[in-house]
């Protein structure tokens, strides 16, 4: 590709000296496809650390994948069997005790790191035109995540895992009509039961190839339109981008040793501290646990369920939390991308992160008194952040001028 | 033959090739999603059961199984039942009368399916305002014959199909035929 081309056709062509890779090139191109989408491939120069979450998304994509394939040849998906097949990874296996709590902290670490990557997205207005595609591809590879770590807690098969599941396949029964029906087909039985624990074992081993796919569909969409940046204007010139490798990968790379050091001290110094002590008691249908609590990562969209006094509107508006993002690439009417050029929309972007955090910490509180009432606030802030304050900013918001170009954003006038 | 004709036999073939297709395609979803529907050892397993009533005592209340659900069977006391029919029932989240929930001349049997209707909880007896069950999920209350009466649950207990077979024995699973 010339340089006139396209910024986006990066900084370099691949020419391979190995008489091989030569070879294969002519065959298929797999080496050049590599070159020019991990190395040669233009970043903007701009980009802060917020934008290394991608990298670490990927990488803990594998952890979860390896550590997965591994468990599932010690683990047992039968009713009388998965919970101390469970326990026999944790004392019997060897370093099986490591493997599990990587496994269960990486689900953690993963969905705190896809909540910062959202997050930068909002913040930015990575979500704008022409990143649409690519932000819904993010939202599905969300809901994928959801289900995919629900089932893969069932699994377990404690009494948190049981009644998980029961909780959360009951949503189900709230739709009119075919509800009971649904339900029953869901479980393959009247209840939860062993039909129950063996399909969830056989989806939680399929979700994650299917996350992998979408992957390489939202890469291949970023790779499409680039990579927004911390000014949301797009690269004028190659000045403004640097090759993916090694500006990218080197800063991608620092960032996941410091995740890392975070994600080990988890496992090695409270691997049991994000999770209930409950789910250590094995699964009984006759007994209910004193209170159901989900894992963090779900409880925004718990105490959006909990806070609507209805059944219907409750489950409706949980579903609905989630799919709406879909839909912010629309809702948001302004042509600015980046919160700093948007004053307003930077308050009511933290209020929204306040809104999301305060629906956490309500969520694993019980529904009651003082908690109820702040559940409904947030959740009513939650859906106004889309439906009001998008769509109105975009109209009334006065924006700070826009840089003319990256470079000037990053040196000033000088530039 | 003229191009006319063989547009039409082209569309034929076009047209069957494309139904017969999707026909095929929708019978093969069939077994595909039926399979996941309760097989037949789960079914066997959910036939009828037999529960003696002699044992439990007067305020009692047992938990047998039937389908894998808790149902709940409660021996209830003159005060409860007195309790469950004093309401007036147009005051319920779930109006119904007490007498349309026990079968006549056995009011001191109350057989529920002992699954809370809001989430699918197992609510705790003797507990909570109405002398009947608490739910510790989400908190929804049920009187002393198994009726909604505070708290997010839209229905009252569900009640089984069961029948009398004689004053001291029901069969659970299978509708009473005089009733």
């Amino acid at each position: 590709m010339t340089p006139e081309g396209s910024i986006m056709s990066g900084h370099a062509t691949y020419q391979p000296r190995n008489k091989f890779m030569q070879w294969l090139e002519k065959r298929l191109p797999i080496g050049g496809l590599v070159y020019s989408s991990f190395v040669a491939y233009p970043t903007p120069r701009n980009l802060n650390y917020w934008w290394t979450f991608g990298g670490i998304l990927t990488f803990m994509l594998g952890v979860q994948l390896i550590t997965g394939i591994i468990l599932a040849m010690h683990y047992t998906p039968q009713v009388d069997m998965a919970f101390n097949s469970v326990e026999s990874i944790m004392r019997d296996v060897n370093y099986g005790w490591l493997l599990r709590y990587v496994h269960a902290n990486g689900a953690s670490m993963f969905f705190l790191a896809a909540y910062i990557h959202m997050f930068r997205g909002m913040y930015y207005g990575s979500y704008k035109e022409p990143r649409e595609v690519l932000w819904i591809l993010g939202v599905i590879l969300l809901l994928l995540m959801i289900a995919t770590g629900f089932m893969g807690y069932v699994l377990v098969w404690g009494q948190m895992s049981f009644w998980a599941a029961t909780v959360i396949t009951n949503l189900f029964s709230a739709i009119p009509g075919v509800g009971d029906t649904i339900v029953t087909w869901l479980w393959g039985g009247y209840a939860v039961g062993n039909p129950t624990l063996n399909r969830f074992f056989s989806l939680h081993y399929l979700l994650p190839f299917v996350i992998a796919g979408v992957v390489v569909l939202h890469v291949w969409a970023l790779h499409v339109a680039g990579q927004n940046n911390p000014a949301g204007i797009e690269p004028t010139s190659d000045k403004e981008t640097v090759p993916f490798t090694p500006y990218a990968t080197i800063k991608d790379g620092f960032m996941m040793v410091v995740f890392c050091i975070l994600f080990a001290w988890f496992v090695f110094y409270i691997p049991n501290f994000l999770g209930h002590a409950d789910n250590y008691i094995p699964a009984n249908p006759a007994v209910t646990p004193a209170e159901i609590v989900p894992e963090w990562y779900y409880l925004p969209f718990y105490a959006i369920l909990r806070s609507i006094p209805n059944k219907l509107l409750g489950v409706i508006a949980l579903f609905s939390s989630i799919a709406i993002l879909a839909f912010m690439p629309w809702l948001d009417t302004s042509k600015v991308r980046s919160a700093r050029y948007r004053p307003l929309y930077r308050q009511f972007f933290w209020l929204f992160v306040i809104a999301g955090i305060g629906l956490g910490w309500l969520g694993s509180k019980p529904p009651e008194g003082i908690y109820v009432i702040m559940s409904r606030i947030f959740t009513a802030y939650y859906f106004a952040f889309f439906l009001i304050v998008l769509p109105l900013l975009g109209l009334f918001e006065k924006t700070k001028p826009l840089p003319t170009s990256i470079s000037e954003s990053v040196l000033g006038a000088k530039a | 033959m003229s191009s006319a004709e063989q547009h039409s036999r082209r569309d034929f073939l076009y047209i069957a090739t494309g139904a017969v297709a999707a026909v095929g395609g929708a019978a093969a979803l069939v077994p595909l999603i039926a399979q996941m529907n309760p097989d037949a050892s789960t079914i066997a397993a959910g036939a009828p059961v037999e529960v003696d009533l002699g044992p439990i005592a007067d305020g009692q209340i047992v938990k047998v199984f039937w389908r894998s659900k808790p149902i709940f069977i409660f021996h209830r006391t003159k005060k409860e039942i007195d309790e469950a029919k004093n309401v007036d029932v147009n005051s319920l989240p779930d109006p119904e009368p007490d007498a349309e929930r026990v079968k006549s001349g056995h009011e001191q049997w109350l057989v529920v399916i002992g699954i809370c209707t809001h989430l699918g909880c197992i609510p705790l007896a003797h507990q909570g305002e109405y002398d009947g069950w608490f739910c510790p999920c989400h908190g929804s209350q049920y009187d002393t014959s198994g009726r909604i009466r505070k708290g997010p649950a839209p229905k009252n207990l569900y009640l089984p199909p069961y029948t009398f077979l004689s004053d001291t024995k029901i069969r659970i699973g299978e509708a009473s035929r005089a009733a």
